[in-house]
Parts: structure tokens; C-alpha cells; sequence
């Protein structure tokens, strides 16, 4: 096996692209955090910007569809002054038949400084990265089930935000784990910053045995994977996960897994409640909970905005 | 034409000869082997001093991409591949583009291999109607036509009741069908289940696909009385599996690719499409099983799995990425660096990809079967002469293949070709 070097670091081992989480030192994770708290403020500010990508061409490149994430990286872009520019590709070049390398080049030579890519593959981009000229930076906006890194960094921050300490947290991810990029995304930031206890709740068919080689506890049982717990993380449930066999119903699934008033009071009383948005209420989450008092879903989408301005300036100022 | 071949070093893993010696050749077949009466009076005479004078490689799964993909290989530049590699014999898959599945294309393929004067072909007939697992092909044509045997390439008969006859059907007249152990539903995945494939979110094909597909057709063979060779086992249940059966009685072979045989799931490394390949790579206890299968016996040969992939068939996404690697040119490297890895060494390293593989083909290779892999005096001349201390560096670009791909990129290999017979005639020569 020929050894390779981790693609999203320089050889200082300096961030170049945000492609996964998996592999970034706990302390380039804090950093991109303690980053983020200085952007939170300008968020606050009536003149919303701050200098640092003046000049600079920020691509939205997504081949799949996400007016969430997408909408948060445009706002985090022109929040640092950067020029933005959205491409639905999903509707246009891939449509016609072009390749993901050739809408590359082509918008390389637009003199494209960073592309934020959200592509329904897994590695995509990699690809995209290892492709584009040195100077071009890559974030990777969710590939496939593999990862969504600044959706990682942006629950990090929340969980550090109300819980400051991350080596004394029992976290429980529920749901739909295995095609959750996600998911994996949270388990390697969370495994990276010291948490003990990372348990996978859902049923055999959405959380299968070997994901305890991510170094997380599995739990086929809502009450034991919650129990004491200082963070949940809901996931949210595709609808198409019942056409693969995975479910029987979305009812069935709100039954077992579910996040109602009465499961959440089995976690500790000051426990968080996350969910990466958008929500499905009434099939992992029941609205009581959704928005009641222990809910952080709409604080992660302001963090989350901070999140990405600090990694998209963070690269920016690195070199291949 | 007269050749005379001096001062070689000749390896017969069929006989475990390995002395130094000279080969005569006239007429397309070896006359001396050893000493060489003094008046053989040759046209041409080459000095293989430091070379092994081995039988020319027999390959048991070669895509040559024509007809239909000839964008990702032509006859020319895979034949030239072939040869270049040491590699005399070699069997096509049917999954080209019509499938073969009618004997005009099969003595289409035939015939233009032949023109080119270089490996021999053995093409493989699909077992049912444009690999659709529903109509029977006309098996006694095809033979007729060239085919040593029948299969599904790459796409598992679904339908349980089909595959049943058509190993009853291909019974009734001895022919070998040649399947690889894969369930139709549970192999849609594009890398082995695992903590790999896991951690990088990649669809899985669990071992289970293997081995219900194993159990099936042995079954199978047991009610229908049919010779099966398996092609490219994956995982070691799966040998665990074969073994059993070998032991058992059951008239059963099985090859390994050079893929499984070196790499595991790991090298895909951050999504490297080099490694897309099926069947998937899996974990190292699944490459320790074959390669210690394949020192046993229980696995009866290496084969390259040669599949030439386009530029932009593998520039995507691991998951679209088309599956293959280009492997003619490396078959005989990678089966000297498992030799000299394993312990095996050199002969047992020949031993896989001339002797056994035919012996896998059996009577399908008609007058050359009892001479082709072997050294023999009387016998067809495919030899390969090699260089068994050269080290080099695999260098894609330079494949002669139109392929490009290959996993091995980058890896520094055992034995270099110096040059290749077949039948007589100087095929492949280095410079």
C-alpha cells in the first residue's frame, strides 16, 4: 500500500479544503471554533461584514439541491465580502450531460477562488479537489453519506457553547446513521475532542452493528441509547427510507424512536436537543420537544453561519 | 522459421524443472529442450543469459473491450498488452457489446485475433441470451464456434430456476459454465462492507453476497452434475467455502485476481478510483485467506481481471466510477511478488498462471491442451522470457494497453519480459 497525503492539508499540515473532519487535529477543530465566536459577533453588528474575502470569487457549486445550506453559505461568504456566485447544477450542466471535471474547468476558468460543493456522491469532492488548480480551496457541503463537515463543526460549537466540556458528555446520535453524512461527520468530531460516550440509537436496519469500528456504543433501544444523556442529536428521516425496505412506516418509526416529551425526560434535565434541520415533525420529532426549552435547533443555524465563515476564511488564508 | 534460444535458465513449473539449458524451436513447436544437438541451424538465435525461459502465461480473465467498448480497448492494443506481459493464452469474458452470445461474433473475434499473430484466444460464450438470465444460448454452436465455456461475466442470473438449467443443459454435453460467486440483489455495492466502506459512507457488498451465491451453486451442481469454475473469489468464507467443496468431490475449480490477491479495502485510501474494481477489494483477512489458498491449491489460478477503463469513465465519483483496472502487463509481476512474498517462490508463482490455468480449461483447448503452460518437447513454442531481479516501477501511462488504470500505480514489481513466443514467432521483444 502506497502511503498518500491527507488532501485537504498543505505539507505544513496546514488546512487547504474542508472535506471531512475525519483526520483534523482537536486542535485545528478548536481553532476553526474559537474562530467562529469572533464572527458571531459581527453577525450581531449593523454593517454585517468583515473584510477578509474582498476580491474573492466564492463558487456555490450543488449538484444536489439544498436551499438551507446553501442560502447559509452565500450569507457567510458576503459576510466577509466575498463575491458569490450560486450554481444549481443539479438543473443545468449535469443535466446536459457534462462531466463534473468539465464543469470544473470550465468554472476554474472563471477564476473561481473556492468552491463549496454539495454533490449526491460520496468523495466527490476529493475528486473536485485533487482536480482544481493549487489555488483554488474546496468545501465540501455534504458528498453522499460521507460527510458534512461544517455541519460537524457547527454542532461542535453548539455543544461546546452550552456544555464548555467535551470530555465528560454522553451524546446520543438517533436515527437514520447509516446514510447520514452527518452523522459521521459528528462521530469523528466527537470521538477527535475527547467525548466518551458516543452512542448510535435506531433500529438494525439504519444503524448496523459494525459502525461501533467508528468507536461509537450501538443502541437498537431509544430508552438505553438516551438515558442520561447530555446531547441528542435527532437526524432526520428521508421519506425513501421505507420504499428500501429500511422501515416499515414513519408511524412505526416515531414510535420507536421518536423524540417525545416523555423519552427526553429519561436524558439529563439540562440535556441539549439538537437536529441538523429541516425537521420532520411528528417522525423523529415531536413538536413539544422541537421547540421546547431544551431545543438548540435554531441557535445551530445562527452558529452555523459563524461555522462557515470561519472555515471558508480559515482555508482562504492557507496555501497548497 | 528456426529459433534458438542459449544460455537460458528453464522453468517448467509443471514438472518442477529448473535447469540451465537452450530451446530449439522449428515450425512453431519446441523440437530440443536442454541441449541442442549442434546441427539445428537456426535464422535466429537469442541469448537469454539471466532470463527464465517459462511457458507463455495463460490468462483466464482478459477483457479485450471489443466489439462495443473499443473506446476503452481495441483487439490491437490488448493483444500487444498480452504479449507484452507474457502472456500467450487468454480467456474473454462475454461482456462486450453485443454480448457474445452468437457464434458469428464469436468467429469474428476469432478470426481477427488470429490475423494479429499474437496471444491465443479462448473466448467465453455467455451462458444465456444477451446475459439477460432468461433464454439458454445455443451452447453447441458457440463451441463449435470457438467458446471454451459459458458465462454470466459480471451479471449473477437472478432467476434460481434458470440457473438450474442452464448448468443441467450445459451438463448434457461436459461444457464448463464459469460464474462469479455473486447474489443479484445483495451485490450492488460499490466497495466491501466494512469499516472502510463504512467510515467513507460507500455502499457495501457483504460478504453474505459471496456466499449464498456459493452455497446456490453448489446445490446446484450437486443435482445437476455440472462442471463450475468460479471466477475471482473474494472473501475467505468464500474460499472456506470452495475448500469444502473440493473436499467434498464436487467437480469445482476457482480463480483469484491479482487485485485480491494484493490489496484490501484500506488502499481505496481517500476514494481513489483506481481501486473501484469487482469483484470489491475486502479486509486483510480475506487476502490472507487467498493467499494462502492459492499456495494450498484450493484456488487453481491467478488471473489479471485485465479490464482497460476510459479517461472519463474513471475521473468520477467513486460509486459512478466504471469498475477495472488494466492488468495484462503486471500478471506476471504480481504473481512473482506473491512467489517471493509468500515463500512460494518462483516456480509455484509460474505454476498459477501457466500449468494450472490450463488445467482449469481442461479439454476446451483441444491439441493444445496437453502442451500449452508447460515446456515440452513436440510441444506448441509460447514461451516468455523474463528477467526474475529486474525491480520497476509501474508506470500507467506507459501501459500499452489503452487502459490506463491501474491500482498498482506507483508500486515497484519483480520480473521483467524480455521477450514473448507464441507458436513459434517472436511476438513481443523489449528493447
Amino acid at each position: 500500500m502506497l502511503q498518500q497525503r491527507n488532501p485537504q492539508l498543505n505539507s505544513n499540515g496546514e488546512l487547504i479544503h474542508l472535506l471531512s473532519i475525519e483526520g483534523l487535529p482537536s486542535a485545528v477543530i478548536h481553532q476553526i471554533l474559537d474562530t467562529a465566536g469572533t464572527f458571531l459577533s459581527v453577525n450581531d453588528r449593523e454593517v454585517k461584514k468583515v473584510p477578509l474575502l474582498r476580491g474573492k470569487s466564492v463558487f456555490n457549486l450543488f449538484f444536489e439541491n439544498s436551499t438551507r445550506t446553501r442560502t447559509t453559505f452565500e450569507i457567510a461568504a458576503k459576510r466577509l465580502s466575498a463575491d458569490v456566485v450560486n450554481l444549481d447544477i443539479a438543473r443545468s450542466s449535469a443535466a446536459k450531460g457534462e462531466s463534473l471535471l468539465d464543469t470544473i474547468a470550465n468554472l476554474s476558468a472563471m477564476h473561481a477562488d473556492m468552491f463549496v460543493v454539495r454533490h449526491s456522491e460520496s468523495g466527490a469532492p476529493y475528486l473536485i479537489a485533487k482536480h482544481c488548480a493549487p489555488h483554488v480551496h474546496v468545501v465540501n457541503a455534504g458528498d453522499g453519506r460521507h460527510a458534512h463537515p461544517t455541519q460537524g463543526l457547527l454542532d461542535m460549537y453548539t455543544i461546546r457553547h452550552y456544555k464548555q466540556d467535551f470530555t465528560n458528555l454522553t451524546v446520543a446520535i438517533v436515527g437514520d446513521i447509516v446514510h447520514s453524512r452527518v452523522a459521521r461527520s459528528d462521530i469523528h468530531a466527537l470521538t477527535t475532542l475527547g467525548v466518551p460516550e458516543i452512542r448510535a440509537v435506531g433500529p438494525k436496519t439504519l444503524v448496523p452493528g459494525d459502525l461501533n469500528e467508528m468507536g461509537v456504543r450501538v443502541c437498537h433501544d431509544m430508552a438505553e441509547g438516551i438515558r442520561g444523556a447530555d446531547v441528542i442529536i435527532m437526524l432526520r428521516l428521508q421519506n425513501e427510507r421505507m420504499s428500501g425496505a429500511m422501515l416499515p412506516s414513519a408511524g412505526e418509526f416515531f414510535k420507536n424512536y421518536g423524540l417525545t416529551p416523555e423519552k427526553l425526560a429519561l436524558a439529563k434535565p439540562d440535556c441539549i436537543v439538537m437536529h441538523p434541520g429541516p425537521i420532520n415533525r411528528g417522525v423523529e420529532i415531536d413538536s413539544a420537544v422541537a421547540d421546547g426549552r431544551q431545543s438548540v435547533i435554531l441557535p445551530q443555524v445562527t452558529f452555523g453561519i459563524a461555522v462557515r465563515m470561519a472555515v471558508m476564511s480559515t482555508i482562504a488564508g492557507n496555501n497548497a | 522459421m528456426k529459433i534458438l534460444i542459449k544460455n537460458g535458465r528453464l522453468v517448467d513449473p509443471a514438472t518442477g524443472r529448473d535447469t540451465p539449458g537452450d530451446v530449439a524451436i522449428a515450425a512453431g513447436r519446441v523440437v530440443a529442450l536442454g541441449a541442442v544437438n549442434p546441427d539445428f541451424h537456426p535464422s535466429r538465435t537469442i541469448d537469454a543469459s539471466g532470463l527464465v525461459v517459462a511457458p507463455g502465461l495463460v490468462d483466464l480473465a482478459a477483457r479485450l473491450r471489443e466489439p462495443g467498448h473499443e473506446h476503452e480497448g481495441m483487439l490491437e492494443s490488448e493483444m500487444a498488452a498480452a504479449v507484452a506481459g507474457g502472456v500467450t493464452s487468454l480467456v474473454c469474458p462475454p461482456d462486450t457489446d453485443p454480448p457474445l452470445d452468437e457464434p458469428g461474433l464469436v468467429e469474428m473475434l476469432k478470426f481477427r485475433a488470429r490475423n494479429l499473430n499474437q496471444a491465443h484466444l479462448y473466448p467465453l460464450g455467455t451462458l444465456t441470451r444477451g446475459l439477460a438470465g432468461e433464454v439458454l444460448t445455443e451452447m453447441a454452436e458457440l463451441v463449435e464456434a470457438g467458446c471454451v465455456g459459458f458465462s454470466q461475466a459480471e451479471v449473477p442470473i437472478a432467476d434460481t430456476q434458470v440457473l438450474q438449467r442452464a448448468l443441467q443443459y450445459a451438463s448434457t454435453y461436459g461444457y464448463t459454465v464459469w460464474l462469479r460467486p455473486q447474489d443479484a440483489h445483495l451485490g450492488k455495492g460499490v466497495a466491501a462492507s466494512g469499516a472502510l466502506a463504512t467510515r467513507l459512507g460507500l455502499s457495501g457488498v457483504p460478504v453474505v453476497a459471496e456466499t449464498i451465491a456459493l452455497h446456490t451453486i453448489f446445490e446446484l451442481m450437486r443435482v445437476t452434475g455440472a462442471r463450475v469454475h468460479l471466477c475471482r473469489l473474494s472473501s475467505a468464507a468464500g474460499i472456506e467455502l470452495v475448500r469444502r467443496a473440493k473436499a467434498e468431490g464436487l467437480p469445482v475449480t476457482c480463480d483469484v485476481s491479482v487485485n485480491q490477491l494484493h490489496l484490501i479495502d484500506m488502499d481505496i485510501g481517500y476514494f481513489n478510483a483506481a481501486m473501484r474494481l469487482t469483484p470489491p477489494l475486502r479486509q486483510q483477512r480475506d487476502r490472507d485467506a487467498i493467499r494462502a489458498a492459492l499456495a494450498d491449491g484450493t484456488v487453481d489460478a491467478l488471473v489479471s481481471d485485465h479490464t482497460p477503463v476510459d479517461e472519463d469513465a474513471k475521473n468520477l465519483p467513486f460509486a459512478e466510477a466504471e469498475p477495472g483496472s488494466t492488468g495484462l502487463e503486471l500478471l506476471l509481476s504480481l504473481a512473482l511478488k506473491w512467489g517471493e512474498e509468500s515463500g512460494a517462490g518462483l516456480s509455484k508463482a509460474l505454476a498459477t498462471v501457466t500449468c494450472a490455468p490450463v488445467q482449469v480449461l481442461g479439454n476446451a483447448l483441444g491439441s493444445l491442451a496437453s502442451s500449452a503452460g508447460r515446456l515440452v518437447e513436440g510441444g506448441v513454442a509460447d514461451l516468455c522470457l523474463f528477467d526474475p531481479t529486474a525491480r520497476w516501477t509501474v508506470e500507467p501511462r506507459a501501459f500499452r494497453s489503452q487502459g490506463k488504470h491501474s491500482p498498482f500505480a506507483g508500486f515497484e514489481l519483480p520480473g521483467r519480459v524480455h521477450a514473448t513466443l507464441v507458436a513459434g514467432q517472436v511476438a513481443f521483444e523489449s528493447k
